[in-house]
């Protein structure tokens, strides 16, 4: 009964989706649709750093290199993947959805296989040296790229065709990646596994005597971020003609940081809000380009200053409603 | 052979500079335990201060001659005092208020100080690099092959005056030594009668200072300045900071000293690719082997 | 397997195979509205950044250019409009700035962009929406390999190359040159390996290839490997401001040998930051502004009537550029985007600011190099190069 009824929630919002997606291709400018895959795209960024800055509290500011490498991964295994399958089952939309979703898997697998590569030494060191050093592995990432031939070092990589890379990117599959990882990430917050991760964010030396396996748990965090960050790459990549070492640089690690911090570090429906903030204000701001990271900057030191907490703090959205509207209930150890 | 002598000298000169800012960051590490982002962009200033500076007191009119001593000196002066006065400022409205807060919050807001600097830079000076003014003219002269030009002396002179000085400083003034008690332990040194806040703020005063000189010896040296010059060689400078020992003055010139030299070498005969990732392939290796520096000590964490 | 799960996995991907027909088409109003009284043109180029001042000189040349042509009654009987966003030099910002134009702006052609690499951002988006793009100097053949709506109004870097290397060989008889090149910009590695193709076959030695990215300040350890070469010039086709920088690095570290260049070089900054460093290299470019055609005179008056600075050979292309897309608009007849295409590919013979323009089969046109010398701060004609 319980699987009959999951499958029916997950097809009513399947369909949800797609109805949605068929609207946007029809009545929507291009324009706003890469706005709105921008939005799911940091969705999955956002809920996948605060698993491990917010929940954690382990905090990495070079998360831009996990995307990298979750990008290029997807791409290249999606371009040589792509006219092997349409060969097979013919070109068209089921080649290019098998196409995509083995191209994430892929480049999310190669991207929590960097993370494990990065957490597992990092993790043993404390708030300002973790993150500077995944600032540095964030960089070491990036110029690894940059010097890399067979992927098109700094010009970037663009597939076979003159065309550049295949545009596989809709919005059903965004936004189906983007709810699959925000569930599985909630089921994992509010599990048992999850409170072990808030007690290493709240004094870690306790939950170690506490016999918390803790830097397994850190380590665990950490690959999972890091794949979602990969999911979040390869979904950028097949938007776009090529991607470039450029387009993961630091400002990117930023850009994520202020996802989470807007939101309110620890709370995922705060995650969810931040991105789609970071991507409306992206383009919002447009004509104000210049000054869009200046405010972010101020933005930035001004919640810090006033309310570091962020918009939700480290509560969801459930919370807050229901402190406000609904009857009283009793608050679940956070 | 000479060769090698060049790009060591190159190295040493270059790491002269990642030196002088590497002091400040180690500096604000010792007595607040918080990594200052905003210290690259405090050097940044400082160049740029340097270059209006000049240009302030009509360097046009001198050319490639260069300023007299005096006037340079002067210029010198007003780009330290002007990176002075912005580090205390920094600490004052945004360091300050959350000093006693969960440590990522600082670690957010000086993220938030840096990036806020560097593009206010590129909006008021514009992000085309810009040609530094030759506050010092130029002489080269050559010993056994080696290119020495005037600029690289006074790199070297420069730095370690102003290291020595610091030294002296910290070791026979008051104040110096208030700092060491503030960075040994803070609660101790306020029962003791020291005026904490003063002392902070004296240290984020000279730890500007010192990257301003190095900002205008850098734009001496490298010939251009871009309001984004701060970043990497800030991130370098903290990684030397890191390398000799957080916290440890001898160690931030040592640090400064060897990665610059790391860096050259890299660059002349591995490849200047990876000139920029062998600073952080440093940090890694560091961090996970010897958190503590090379000259640090290490810190057993009290329950 | 359990038939429940059987039955699910069957349903699920039932459900990703018809979802995954869902793709972003492109939206509706994607073509140029024929019916408005203006005709929109966009333009995206770095009006901030490292190479500002591409951009800026480009955009002042294409206005410039629309003034003219709106005050002599437009095109077709319709006012020309510029639309001009700033890509900041970043390729994703170029790639948002092309759809912008597209989708927002309602542009009919577009205009753009000076740098191969932000043009290979931009290309693939104008082609896919079938909005015809004319780059007005960027160099890298693989721009309008793309596909049949682009087109440049420049010469393409095979011939750049092989006419340094050519000159280098027989006018400077030199033997070994060294290669100091930009590996962050396609622009420089392409410019870079043409002129080693046709320096080598024409007998001569690569005597060091170096590298740098766009946006270092220090070049000594370069120079230095170079300075130990023993290089009698150095290929650097990079852009301004680093060529200054090197230009001056080596000057100090006692490398007294010329250095040669592209049109990468061409900006007043080059002279500001290289200095006297630079007397005695040569570049090549687009036009030379002391041996020019009465028509570039002409042009390079009204350039500095209007903004009181000489134009670069980047402006006279931007100013070439949009002339170029108003004769095809006219040509064509019809405010049409793929008619406009059509009519650019019949480009035949125009006579423009940068020299005579004929659309050869690849959609770039046939045009000479001018070789400049470098002589007391001042750039000078030197030679001219036919195709």
């Amino acid at each position: 009964m319980q699987l009959v009824r999951r499958l029916a929630v997950a097809s009513a919002i399947g369909l949800v989706l797609y109805g949605i997606g068929l609207w946007l291709q029809g009545g929507v400018i291009e324009y706003v649709q890469r706005i709105v895959f921008l939005a799911g795209i940091n969705v999955i960024l956002a809920v996948g750093l605060n698993l491990i800055n917010g929940t954690t509290g382990q905090f990495s500011i070079g998360h831009a290199g996990f995307m990298a490498v979750g990008a290029y991964g997807a791409a290249f295994s999606g371009v040589k993947l792509q006219p092997v399958l349409q060969n097979w089952i013919g070109a068209g939309a089921v080649a290019d959805g098998l196409t995509l979703n083995v191209g994430l898997l892929v480049g999310a697998l190669l991207a929590g296989l960097t993370g494990l590569l990065v957490g597992a030494p990092s993790l043993r060191l404390r708030g300002d040296y973790l993150a500077v050093v995944t600032l540095g592995f964030g960089e070491v990432i990036r110029i690894s790229f940059n010097n890399a031939k067979f992927l098109g070092a700094a010009t970037g990589f663009s597939g076979d065709s003159p065309s550049g890379l295949p545009a596989l990117t809709t919005f059903f599959w965004v936004y189906a990646w983007a709810i699959a990882i925000l569930i599985l990430i909630r089921n994992l917050t509010f599990s048992q596994t999850g409170r072990s991760l808030a007690a290493i964010r709240e004094d870690e030396i306790a939950a170690e005597a506490m016999a918390t396996p803790t830097t397994r748990l850190k380590v665990l965090a950490f690959s999972l971020s890091a794949a979602s960050a990969g999911i979040a790459g390869g979904l950028f990549a097949f938007m776009q003609p090529s991607i470039r070492p450029e387009d993961f640089r630091f400002d990117k690690s930023i850009d994520m940081i202020v996802m989470i911090i807007i939101g309110g570090l620890g709370s995922i429906s705060g995650a969810v809000v931040g991105g789609i903030f970071v991507a409306v204000t992206l383009e919002l701001m447009r004509d104000l380009q210049q000054y869009r990271l200046v405010l972010y900057a101020l933005l930035l030191i001004v919640i810090m200053l006033v309310r570091p907490q962020g918009l939700l703090g480290s509560r969801e959205l459930s919370e807050v409603l229901r402190s406000r509207f609904g009857r009283p209930k009793a608050q679940a150890a956070k | 052979m000479s060769t090698l002598l060049q790009q060591l000298l190159n190295g040493l000169s270059l790491g002269s500079i990642y030196a002088l800012i590497a002091l400040g960051y180690t500096m604000v590490y010792g007595i607040l335990k918080l990594i200052n982002f905003a210290h690259g962009e405090v050097f940044m200033i400082g160049a740029y201060a340097g270059y209006f500076g000049a240009s302030a007191l009509g360097i046009e009119r001198y050319g490639a001659a260069g300023l007299p001593l005096y006037l340079a000196v002067l210029v010198l002066l007003f780009a330290m005092a002007v990176a002075a006065l912005l580090g205390v400022s920094i600490e004052l409205l945004a360091y300050r208020p959350v000093r006693s807060a969960p440590r990522l919050t600082p670690l957010i807001t000086a993220i938030g100080v840096s990036l806020f600097l560097q593009n206010a830079a590129m909006l008021l000076f514009s992000p085309n690099p810009r040609p530094y003014p030759p506050i010092l003219r130029e002489v080269r002269f050559e010993l056994g092959g080696v290119i020495v030009t005037n600029v690289k002396l006074t790199i070297f002179v420069v730095a370690i005056a102003l290291m020595l000085g610091l030294n002296w400083f910290i070791q026979r003034t008051w104040t110096g030594k208030a700092m060491r008690a503030v960075s040994t332990n803070i609660d101790a040194a306020r029962l003791m009668g020291v005026d904490t806040d003063r002392i902070i703020r004296a240290t984020f005063a000279v730890g500007s200072a010192l990257a301003a000189a190095g900002g205008i010896l850098f734009g001496l040296d490298q010939i251009i300045i871009n309001p984004l010059m701060g970043v990497l060689t800030g991130l370098k400078a903290f990684v030397a900071a890191v390398l000799g020992g957080i916290g440890n003055i001898r160690g931030a010139v040592l640090g400064g000293l060897l990665i610059g030299l790391a860096e050259q070498l890299t660059a002349g005969y591995l490849s200047p690719d990876y000139r920029d990732a062998v600073t952080f392939v440093i940090l890694i290796f560091i961090l996970i082997l010897r958190p503590e520096g090379l000259l640090g000590v290490v810190r057993p964490e009290k329950v | 397997m359990h038939r429940r799960s059987l039955v699910s996995l069957i349903l699920a991907l039932g459900l990703a195979a018809s979802a995954s027909a869902c793709k972003p088409k492109p939206g509706a109003s994607s073509t140029g509205n024929a019916d408005n009284a203006e005709i929109v043109i966009g333009h995206y180029a770095s009006m901030t950044g490292n190479t500002a001042h591409f951009g800026q000189d480009t955009d002042k040349a294409a206005r410039l250019a629309v003034e003219q042509l709106n005050a002599a009654g437009g095109v077709l009987g319709k006012k020309l409009k510029i639309v001009t966003l700033d890509t900041r030099g970043d390729g994703a910002e170029a790639a948002n700035a092309v759809t912008r134009l597209i989708d927002v702006e309602k542009a009919t052609a577009i205009l753009g962009e000076v740098a191969s690499s932000l043009s290979l951002q931009g290309g693939p988006i104008a082609q896919r929406r079938k909005i015809p793009m004319v780059s007005p100097s960027s160099t890298n053949p693989k721009v309008t390999q793309v596909g049949d709506y682009i087109f440049r109004v420049c010469f393409i870097d095979p011939f750049q190359g092989k006419v340094m290397a050519t000159f280098a060989r027989q006018t400077l008889k030199l033997d070994r040159v060294a290669i100091l090149k930009d590996v962050k910009n396609d622009y420089s590695i392409g410019l870079a390996e043409a002129f080693q193709k046709s320096f080598v076959a024409a007998g001569g030695t690569i005597a060091a290839e170096q590298s740098y990215s766009a946006g270092d300040t220090d070049f000594s350890a370069q120079l230095t490997a170079i300075k130990g070469s023993n290089a009698q010039a150095i290929w650097v086709p990079g852009y301004y401001a680093e060529v200054g920088a090197i230009a001056r690095t080596a000057a100090r570290l006692g490398v007294k040998i010329p250095l040669l260049g592209g049109d990468g070089w061409d900006a007043p900054e080059l002279f500001t930051i290289g200095g006297e460093a630079l007397n005695g290299s040569y570049f090549s470019n687009h036009f030379a502004p002391d041996q020019a055609s009465p028509m570039a005179q002409k042009f390079v008056a009204d350039f500095k009537a209007k903004y009181g600075q000489e134009p670069t050979g980047l402006g006279a292309l931007g100013y070439d550029g949009i002339m170029v897309i108003a004769d095809a608009i006219k040509r064509a007849g019809k405010v049409e985007p793929s008619a406009i295409r059509d009519a650019l590919a019949a480009t035949k013979n125009y006579e423009a600011v940068t020299g005579n323009i004929t659309m050869d089969k690849d959609r770039n046109p046939e045009k000479s190099v001018v070789v400049l010398k470098i002589d007391g701060g001042k750039a000078k004609y030197e030679a001219l190069v036919k195709p």
